[in-house]
């Protein structure tokens, strides 16, 4: 723990990248692999199951210190960080402890990972007696990993040059090692950084390519011929994998969906073994996708029932083709890639479908087809280079998305709360509201769009023009007003207004504007589709 | 029961049998100062009472004409008909706590303070009294401090770190008190100069010239336009973070020592790549044993976590606490 702790500290202390990546190389050149692993575990962000209720850590830390309940929540509302509060408040009750020379391994393995099946009063006894043992910053590490919320700033793609650095592997092939579910034994750590691959997990999805956001003219990228048009889905992005007789859907956020879209799973039954589609998982009924917030009804559900199946029917819409005949195919063009995937699907039907390549054949006509994307039910357009390779990751130059303008909608910002890590204490949550008659209705929860400078400007404002205090959030003096942007807005039952709205986010301080000249309810709901 | 010794004006917090406003905000025609710091020593007042170790500081801030009368420690003298005295608060050099008694009754305000051991400065002194005026600027259970002896250590490893890397260790801190308090503290564990930012050299000098002993120190701008700053250690005010005076000291490695950095987010929103906890005022702890120490039967409690301070006062402690709305720097001072 204490070599890990010093590599949290160490990621934790510099801005740069290049230090970033220089301490984790230094980590997992000097750590044990049964410690390396789990370090490779957490800093890729997955994360052990809750083990420990935090209304749990609350309680024994109250025991421990003897504060009341209030001020714990008034301390945490500060802090921001639960695993950070609780480190801290904790550095009073107990003497200054010896370093802890056990493993990480050993940590998570032996004493952590059993948590979970403990009765509540030996899970106490446990945790109070090595907060008792930890220094203050091991404490805060072991915290992070009892909540589950192990988060240090650092992105996978760094992990993956770090590893790359002791390997001496491309990083495209580490990046795609430590795709799925990866298994934090020492034997895949070595198999990570083995220069031959042995081995191979059947449900491992590759990394997904991700498109970079088109801001210029698309003229400026050449000649429309060697660009292939499709919509821009508004799904979820997600690897369907046949392989082994079995099915695998992974999402973007690398969840396995295993379960949760039978229908998908039942359509891909009859595919070809050794091959991997990647795609969108949409809601779609006859040729037409349906909103986003119908898909949203699938998402959380494990087992749907049938019921929910017809009113929320999903369907995969493949659009590239990574794996055929057991073979990595993502090196061959484009077109070769698109060709395959027509063979192997046709133009798909029933819960399997195919994406099309659109016609327009030059960028005006184009254009004025992604004026019809939002009838269409979709964001855009994205643009895909003829004859590119399937890349990793936001590796800019061949797929670009050339999304609809977002909608906008003026409003008076009505409550504010502090942030999470980087922006905790500092009021960056807000909340804001449309006139309804001379009432203000709360529509949309914001968290971006401000630069650093006005966050601050704002938070003072806050501060100063706070009307009442609920916990952590503060009503303020409705008079400031901005303009939200969103993708979308659908009718909801669970808002008060009526609409809920989809990514929205602060494109403007209107300061030019009076709060009585932001927009009402019944302008936002003409927009609904 | 006499009325209320000092109360909150729109000019400050005022003593109407003494006729005198401690630290306004407002230009009034006597004001008693408890220390330097802008938000509490104002321009426009007519006449100035403080501490003489404050004088030169005040003079530095103030207009030349500004009437700043210099007093004594623990020597009650009459202003109106209340007896006042100055008593040290430990927060800078010349701060102090503002004692007021009339006819029997004893206030105190403590402007800002700390219970620390601070080379720079006297240290607090437990002044008894009925009424206590308390600052809250950090009343959170999380924040305590260490010794800054060793927090000192630390920085000076870090910039023995940016020496063996080629960097320049740029530490950001409040100007008066902080920085002295620094360079006092890093004579433990080195002679060697630290440069600084042109708003800090009056100040540096101020403390010098008050006796304070502090590492050597050369101004920034007094060294040649190409100087490598290499391995040096340079204290410069936090508003010069990200300025294009910045750019001389690359490659850089970036500190700031205050109070706030015991938060990991605060650190890491501003972008430093090191905080270093070091604070001026007084810490959790420190508040609450100060409040006992006084055997104060009433607290008011002035800028910062005040809600939290009162709450925890009046529920835990048995003590009768309330707010006491000012204009001081509150949540960002430090």
């Amino acid at each position: 723990m204490q070599r890990f702790t010093a590599l949290y500290q160490a990621l934790d202390e510099t801005t740069a990248t290049s230090g970033k990546v220089a301490a984790m190389e230094a980590y997992f050149r000097e750590a044990p692999a049964a410690d390396a692993a789990w370090a490779v575990y957490f800093l890729t962000g997955r994360r052990l199951r809750r083990l420990v209720p935090t209304a749990e850590l609350r309680a024994w830390t109250l025991e421990a210190t003897g504060m009341p309940a209030w001020l714990l929540e008034e301390t945490y509302a500060s802090v921001g960080d639960l695993a950070e509060t609780l480190a801290l408040l904790l550095d009073q009750p107990f003497a200054p402890p010896e370093q802890d020379a056990t493993p990480l391994h050993v940590w998570v393995e032996e004493r952590i990972q059993p948590l979970r099946g403990m009765a509540t009063e030996a899970r106490r006894d446990a945790v109070l007696g090595w907060w008792a043992a930890l220094p203050t910053p091991q404490r805060f590490v072991l915290n992070k990993l009892l909540t589950g919320a192990f988060r240090v700033g650092v992105s996978r793609r760094l992990v993956v040059r770090a590893l790359a650095r002791v390997s001496g592997l491309e990083t495209a092939t580490l990046a795609h090692r430590l795709m799925g579910q990866w298994q934090p034994t020492p034997a895949a750590f070595e198999a990570l950084l083995d220069p031959e691959e042995q081995g191979e997990d059947r449900s491992r999805p590759y990394p997904f390519f991700l498109a970079s956001p088109l801001e210029a003219d698309p003229t400026a990228l050449g000649d429309r011929s060697d660009w292939i048009a499709e919509w821009k889905w508004d799904g979820i992005r997600g690897q369907l994998l046949r392989r082994g007789g079995e099915c695998f859907i992974w999402s973007r956020g690398e969840d396995m969906m295993a379960g949760r879209f039978p229908e998908i799973e039942a359509a891909a039954a009859d595919l070809p073994d050794g091959l991997v589609l990647d795609g969108e998982i949409l809601a779609w009924e006859d040729d037409t996708p349906l909103p986003f917030n119908v898909l949203q009804q699938r998402i959380g559900r494990l087992r749907p029932s049938a019921k929910i199946q017809r009113e929320a029917p999903v369907i995969f819409l493949a659009y590239d083709l990574l794996e055929a005949g057991g073979a990595d195919r993502r090196q061959e063009p484009l077109e070769a890639r698109r060709e395959l995937l027509r063979d192997v699907i046709g133009d798909g039907a029933g819960a399997l479908r195919r994406a099309q390549a659109l016609d327009a054949g030059d960028w005006v006509a184009l254009a004025s087809l992604r004026q019809t994307a939002r009838e269409e039910g979709t964001e855009g357009i994205m643009l895909k280079r003829r004859g590119s390779p399937y890349r990793v990751g936001r590796t800019r130059g061949d797929w670009w998305k050339w999304k609809l303008a977002p909608r906008t909608v003026d409003a008076v910002m009505l409550y504010a709360q502090p942030g999470h890590g980087r922006r905790s204490s500092l009021f960056t949550d807000y909340t804001f509201g449309v006139w309804d008659g001379d009432t203000l209705v709360p529509v949309a929860k914001a968290y971006s769009g401000l630069d650093d400078a006005e966050i601050q400007r704002l938070d003072r404002w806050i501060r100063s023009h706070t009307i009442e205090r609920f916990g952590p959030v503060r009503s303020v003096a409705p008079q400031q007003v901005f303009e939200l942007a969103f993708e979308g807005l659908a009718p909801s039952r669970r808002h008060k207004s009526g609409v809920a709205m989809r990514f929205p986010r602060i494109s403007r301080w209107r300061e030019d504007l009076a709060p009585g000249e932001a927009d009402t309810l019944d302008d936002v709901k003409a927009m609904l589709p | 029961m006499v009325a209320d010794l000092i109360r909150p004006t729109e000019r400050g917090l005022y003593c109407p049998p003494g006729d005198f406003y401690i630290d306004p905000w407002r230009p009034v025609e006597r004001a008693v100062i408890t220390h330097a710091h802008g938000d509490h020593a104002r321009w426009g007042h007519r006449i100035y009472y403080a501490s003489h170790a404050s004088r030169p500081l005040l003079e530095r801030r103030l207009s030349r004409d500004a009437l700043i009368l210099g007093c004594d420690f623990d020597k009650p003298f009459r202003l109106g008909d209340a007896w006042i005295s100055f008593h040290p608060a430990g927060h800078i050099l010349g701060s102090s706590q503002v004692r007021v008694e009339y006819r029997g009754c004893v206030w105190v305000a403590s402007g800002d303070y700390k219970r620390d051991v601070d080379p720079t400065c006297e240290p607090f002194q437990v002044v008894p009294c009925d009424t206590f005026i308390t600052e809250a600027t950090f009343a959170l259970p999380i924040y305590r401090w260490e010794p800054v002896a060793r927090v000192a250590g630390e920085i000076h490893q870090w910039w023995r770190a940016c020496a063996r890397a080629g960097q320049t260790a740029v530490l950001f801190c409040y100007a008066l008190g902080k920085a002295q308090r620094i360079l006092a503290e890093l004579l433990a564990y080195t002679r060697d100069t630290a440069y600084l930012h042109g708003a800090m050299v009056p100040l540096v000098d101020a403390y010098r010239d008050a006796g304070v002993a502090m590492l050597p120190t050369a101004s920034v701008s007094a060294m040649p336009r190409n100087h490598d700053f290499a391995g040096a250690l340079v204290l410069a005010p936090p508003s010069a973070a990200g300025s294009s005076w910045m750019r001389r000291f690359r490659p850089e490695s970036t500190g700031f020592a205050s109070g706030w950095m015991r938060i990991r987010g605060n650190r890491r929103r501003r972008g430093y790549d090191r905080g270093f906890v070091v604070s001026d005022h007084a810490d959790w702890p420190a508040l609450l044993q100060t409040v006992r120490d006084t055997g104060a039967r009433r607290v008011l409690a002035t800028h910062g976590r005040t809600d939290v301070l009162v709450r925890y006062l009046n529920e835990v402690e048995g003590v009768d606490a309330q707010p006491l709305v000012t204009d001081y720097g509150g949540e960002a001072d430090d």
